[in-house]
């Protein structure tokens, strides 16, 4: 995995950095510049608050190269409040069962580790029960 | 367009090829077609195949294996949509041949996937899914058909049990075929038990992975029209469609919109309807892709694929038989590869050369191969001329 294609998406991996369609008002994440709702131009940015909730979940047991540290790590599509949906993984759940509809933050952490030669690290975001405030 | 027919088939058992390359396993599909459509050459090769460039680290498969075949020379490709890469072989030699450019093509779809280790074939098939936005977070293929199968089974209330008839089925018709990479029944206990893989889904809800080749010949209708030696199958309908890479990108993430789509186009183009279709050789990868596969092509409403299946419809006797020849999970889902056994076994069915697993009758099938979670899908109507 090069450097250059995880460093330029560090906006999105730790601030959730998307985008907003200045024709429909789309929150768009991940950013894609034609937005998906209207077919417009869209690049104006938009910061994600990071709250959602499970709208669905998985165990990985067999994981691919550079994820088998974590074996079983548990997968969700996360709903954000502001409308887009996306995938990471679950972190910090206890003894917590996990369901649909679980209200959940994101919180950035170790991605995974290259198996490479170069060793790198990726960090991005996760996603935690939502510790109310 | 002209019309377009399928003059040749030829298939090598789905399995684990020790002693062949790629290019023998496409070479002897290629063989057994020609020799089948009793011709010696065609104009033009298209090549289905996904994953020979990162297991086998061999790209440029068009050259390579019209080569190794003996046509140095002639039109070749490599056409790549993951899972739906062998329907689009034969996608691309009906548009080729229907436009009358090339006048004989040969589709082949090739997979090797047994010599590299459980983890580099798993990182290999996640590549169909979006790298930047799925892959990166440790979800694997199966992990996002069971995203979406947990989501299903709490929408529309079904139980993991209530998915066992579609494992039960495909397993009980690969018994009937050759060809199949597992030709055991299984009961219902075997199917309950298997370990799980990624919750809901278990072993017995997924395909298992081989090395494989299907090859088909497709001429003008026109030019073998007539020559009775045998069922002469048409290629009726054709269409490919596409959805959102990612399954969190879509509106609703439990309805395959592509799948729908190609499905209407190919009916229309055939002038059918789904009440017309004898037999559906379905991408039953999970036994959820199956479930939304016969929503999408309108065989049950929308959240009620189970149903379908519970209620015996999808055997051999039903009104809607699935993976005649076992499907995905019985004769085994050699990524590329997949789509072309798909129309291979729907002209065997079509010709009555299905043997034991012959659908009596049979005079129309669909074939739905579908890339990835959904993104590409690609539906074919073959008739009986
Ligand atoms: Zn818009």
């Amino acid at each position: 995995m090069d450097i250059p294609r995880h460093w330029r998406l560090n906006k999105q991996r730790y601030a959730l950095t998307g985008e907003v369609c200045p024709h429909c008002q789309a929150k768009i994440f991940p950013p894609r510049d034609v937005c998906p709702e209207c077919g417009g131009e869209a690049k104006t940015e938009f910061g994600f608050s990071g709250k959602g909730e499970i709208y669905s979940y998985t165990n990985i047991y067999n994981a691919p190269e550079g994820y088998e540290e974590n074996i079983p790590y548990t997968v969700a599509l996360v709903k954000l409040e502001e409308g887009p949906m996306i995938t990471a993984q679950l972190t910090d759940l206890g003894d917590q069962p996990l369901e649909i509809g679980m209200p959940v933050e994101m919180i950035t952490r170790k991605i995974r580790s290259d198996g490479d030669e170069r060793g790198l690290l990726i960090y991005g975001y996760k996603f935690r029960p939502l510790v109310s405030a | 367009m002209q019309g377009v027919a399928i003059l040749g088939i030829g298939q090598v058992p789905v399995g684990e090829h020790w002693d062949k390359r790629l290019v023998e396993l496409a070479g002897d599909a290629i063989f057994a077609a020609l020799e089948d459509a009793q011709i010696k050459r065609v104009e033009a090769l298209y090549v289905g195949n996904m994953m020979a460039g990162q297991l086998d680290k061999q790209s440029h498969l068009g050259a390579l294996i019209s080569d190794w075949v003996g046509f140095r020379g002639i039109e070749a490709m490599t056409v790549e949509a993951a899972c739906g890469s062998g329907a689009l072989a034969l996608r691309t030699a009906m548009v080729a041949v229907g436009s009358g450019l090339v006048s004989s093509a040969l589709a082949v779809g090739v997979e090797k996937m047994t010599d590299t280790s459980p983890r580099e074939t798993t990182a290999a098939l996640a590549t169909a899914a979006s790298a930047d936005w799925e892959s990166i977070h440790g979800v694997t293929f199966v992990g996002l058909n069971a995203l979406i199968m947990r989501r299903y089974m709490y929408e529309y209330g079904w139980k993991h049990e209530d998915f066992a008839p579609f494992s039960i089925n495909s397993h009980a018709n690969g018994a009937l075929n050759p060809n199949a990479r597992f030709q055991s029944p299984i009961t219902k206990e075997i199917y309950l038990k298997a370990p799980m893989i990624a919750d809901p889904i278990n072993l017995m809800d997924a395909s298992p992975i081989g090395d494989g080749a299907a090859a088909a010949v497709v001429v003008p209708l026109d030019l073998v029209k007539g020559m009775n030696h045998r069922p002469l199958v048409k290629i009726a309908g054709s269409a490919v469609a596409t959805d959102s890479l990612a399954v969190h990108d879509r509106h609703d993430p439990l309805w395959l919109t592509a799948a729908e789509k190609s499905a209407r186009v190919a009916y229309n183009q055939a002038g059918i309807g789904p009440d017309e279709v004898d037999f559906f050789e379905i991408h039953d990868a999970f036994s959820i892709m199956a479930a939304l596969s016969l929503e999408a092509c309108g065989f049950a409403e929308r959240g009620q694929g189970p149903r379908l299946a519970l209620e015996g419809e999808i055997t051999r006797e039903g009104s809607i038989p699935i993976a005649t020849l076992g499907g995905l999970k019985a004769r085994g889902h050699p990524v590329g590869a997949t789509g072309m056994y798909q129309v291979v076994e729907a002209v065997q069915q079509l010709r009555g050369e299905a043997g034991p697993a012959q659908i009596e009758g049979a005079k129309i099938g669909l074939t739905q191969n579908i890339g990835g979670s959904g993104a590409t899908v690609i539906s074919h109507v073959l008739m009986t001329e």
